[in-house]
């Protein structure tokens, strides 16, 4: 099904990667919905994976007291639902990921406030 | 000589003389040049005059009730005024409300003025557009009567200073407003059966009366008087979309499956709108009504199950995503309070954790999710915010490309797990929070493609004020984005514990009920 409309319905897509000077990556912590959503940030593709993980998470998830007992070793990773093994010394971009992809990590063990998933 | 009275016009003849008899059929012009937008959604309407307008009303009896309930509405609002009617309500909190309903709702009727002009002047039929006529100057009245109401707080309270702004630019105002235009920018007949039947028949109990009852337990004399000088109205609003439905379905077996898919998408695209009222409901009324669950199960479990029953003769089923609907009545609230309580820094009235007794209320309404799932979270929150460490989130959320809402929802049988569904159109990545949404994305990809997200707009640098430069060193982004919004940091935004409002509403109250 396309939209009907009353003539040509050609538009062009808000969101494209020329549109941002960094693209986008999704992030979302499993288990640990205190954090409301997924987040939505800037990052390079020439980052290192371990960066996002040492650089930007603490930032982002910091505040929760599950983090401070992430071990990252144990850790899971998922891109578009599915599981990956990413390589810390490699770049986003190495591992495929692009402007709107979204990985989401889960801590075994880690089930938020109270095992409440929060 | 003897005089000779004529008699006097019936209702139905009058309302004949008034209306239909003023329609003309066009002659020297084509009649699809004239109503050019009557065959592009495939609706096939044989016989307009087959529309059988159920109030029969016309322009002079009108204007006649609309002045009459315009009077006694604005001696209220005076009374209220003059008597400082706001330092009556049951506790500061409760004005939040207030706002989300004047920058989230009253812009909505403004809409909805324009929505039923345009499709009122594109019906053929003079019944139909007689009625959506009146529709339009009633929303535009409603539209009216909240401003003027509301801006009695405005005098008084923070937040309410710049709704109409921000109706176009706050994050969560994105939702009500794409919903309105996504409905105004589909053809007339997919927008009077959006709004006409799905969001005015079918959820309009879930939306425009919590906020009014809502008014009423919690002594909000001003709000509840343009809810009642709308009631009348509103009844005449469903009537027209339940009609108007039947008409169409009547008019041809060919509609039924267009007919059908809209409502699939207006009822996921509406409930996705009341996120918003099913969280003021639980949290934010400091009376409480009844829970969000309670009104699911009373006015769409119960209510709209009659209606589509009643509908299921013409071969219309029960829109899809209702029974997803119907699973997350028990979960809704708590997760939606939760969003604006970590971005409470970012819109314009106050957010906070629910009290003990307030979770005593949520636990006896919600005995087999609250304590389970949600107690947890605001005892952690408490406790963090008496150490000092109130909780704000300050990464930006990831959106719905469809319906906006921060990515919160859960799957549908696991309130744990956050629901992600992802499509592909035209090489990009976008992404939806629920099965409804994706569906109405996979149909009109090249519609929702456009969605002015408010979060990928700071990110592309269109949320600051003129007078910003983003390469300075002290650039503050998140800052700016609030100036950009108009929301005034530490007075408009953040906890209620620590606002003016609260400050004030209680010394207020102290002044007026003592020495």
């Amino acid at each position: 099904m396309a939209v009907k409309s009353i003539a040509p319905y050609e538009f062009e897509q808000k969101d494209t990667a020329d549109k941002f000077p960094t693209p986008l990556l999704y992030i979302g912590w499993e288990d640990h919905k205190m954090f409301c959503a997924p987040f939505c940030a800037p990052m390079p593709p020439t980052m290192k994976f371990g960066d996002l993980v040492n650089g930007a998470l603490p930032g982002m998830y910091g505040a929760h007291p599950d983090f401070a007992r992430i071990d990252w070793d144990q850790a899971e990773w998922f891109m578009s639902g599915k599981p990956f093994t990413p390589d810390m010394d490699k770049t986003l971009a190495e591992h495929g990921l692009g402007h709107k992809s979204v990985i989401r990590f889960r801590t075994p063990g880690l089930t938020g406030l109270s095992g409440s998933c929060f | 000589m003897d005089m000779k009275a004529t008699k006097k016009l019936g209702l139905k003849e009058r309302y004949n003389l008034m209306t239909r008899d003023l329609a003309w059929n066009p002659s020297y012009q084509a009649v699809k040049d004239v109503f050019p937008y009557m065959e592009y959604e495939g609706i096939k309407i044989h016989d307009w005059d087959k529309f059988e307008d159920p109030f029969r009303m016309t322009m002079d009896s009108y204007w006649k009730y609309q002045a009459e309930k315009e009077r006694k509405l604005y001696a209220i609002i005076d009374a209220f005024t003059q008597n400082n009617g706001h330092l009556g309500v049951t506790d500061g909190r409760y004005i939040n409300t207030l706002k989300l309903f004047l920058t989230g709702v009253s812009p909505l009727e403004y809409m909805a003025h324009r929505g039923f002009a345009h499709v009122g002047r594109q019906y053929p039929g003079a019944g139909p557009r007689v009625a959506c006529m009146m529709q339009s100057l009633d929303e535009i009245r409603h539209a009216q009567t909240q401003i003027h109401s509301l801006s009695n707080y405005n005098k008084h309270y923070n937040g309410f200073a710049d709704w109409r702004h921000q109706h176009d630019r706050v994050w969560y105002l994105s939702v009500p407003k794409s919903f309105f235009d996504d409905a105004v920018s589909a053809g007339p007949f997919e927008f009077i059966v959006a709004i006409g039947f799905a969001f005015e028949y079918v959820l309009t109990n879930l939306l425009f009366v919590p906020f009014i009852s809502g008014a009423a337990y919690n002594g909000d004399m001003g709000a509840m008087a343009f809810g009642f000088s709308a009631q009348s109205d509103e009844s005449r609003h469903m009537t027209l979309g339940l009609e108007i439905i039947k008409f169409i379905l009547e008019q041809d077996p060919d509609n039924l499956p267009i007919v059908q898919a809209w409502l699939d998408k207006w009822f996921w695209r509406g409930y996705r709108v009341l996120t918003l009222v099913a969280m003021m409901m639980d949290y934010m009324l400091p009376k409480r009504v009844m829970s969000w669950k309670e009104a699911w199960e009373i006015y769409a479990e119960q209510n709209g199950a009659a209606l589509f029953n009643d509908l299921a003769r013409y071969g219309i089923k029960v829109p899809k995503g209702w029974e997803q609907a119907c699973k997350d009545k028990d979960h809704l609230s708590h997760q939606a309070w939760n969003v604006f309580y970590n971005y409470g820094a970012a819109a314009p009235f106050h957010t906070w954790a629910p009290s003990e007794k307030d979770m005593e209320w949520l636990s006896a309404k919600y005995p087999e999710t609250f304590d389970k799932y949600y107690r947890p979270l605001w005892q952690h929150y408490a406790k963090e915010q008496a150490e000092g460490k109130r909780f704000y989130n300050g990464t930006l959320p990831m959106l719905c490309q469809v319906c906006q809402v921060p990515m919160f929802f859960t799957e549908p049988d696991d309130p744990t797990k956050v629901a992600y569904r992802e499509s592909e159109y035209k090489g990009m990545k976008y992404h939806c929070c629920s099965d409804g949404c994706k569906h109405i994305f996979d149909n009109e990809p090249e519609k929702y493609a456009q969605s002015w997200l408010p979060v990928h707009q700071i990110y592309q640098g269109n949320c600051f004020p003129e007078d910003v430069d983003p390469t300075q060193p002290d650039f503050n982004p998140l800052a700016e984005v609030l100036r950009w919004y108009k929301i005034r940091q530490g007075e408009d935004n953040m906890d209620y514990a620590d606002s003016p409002d609260k400050k004030n509403f209680e010394n207020w109250r102290s002044q007026a009920t003592g020495n």
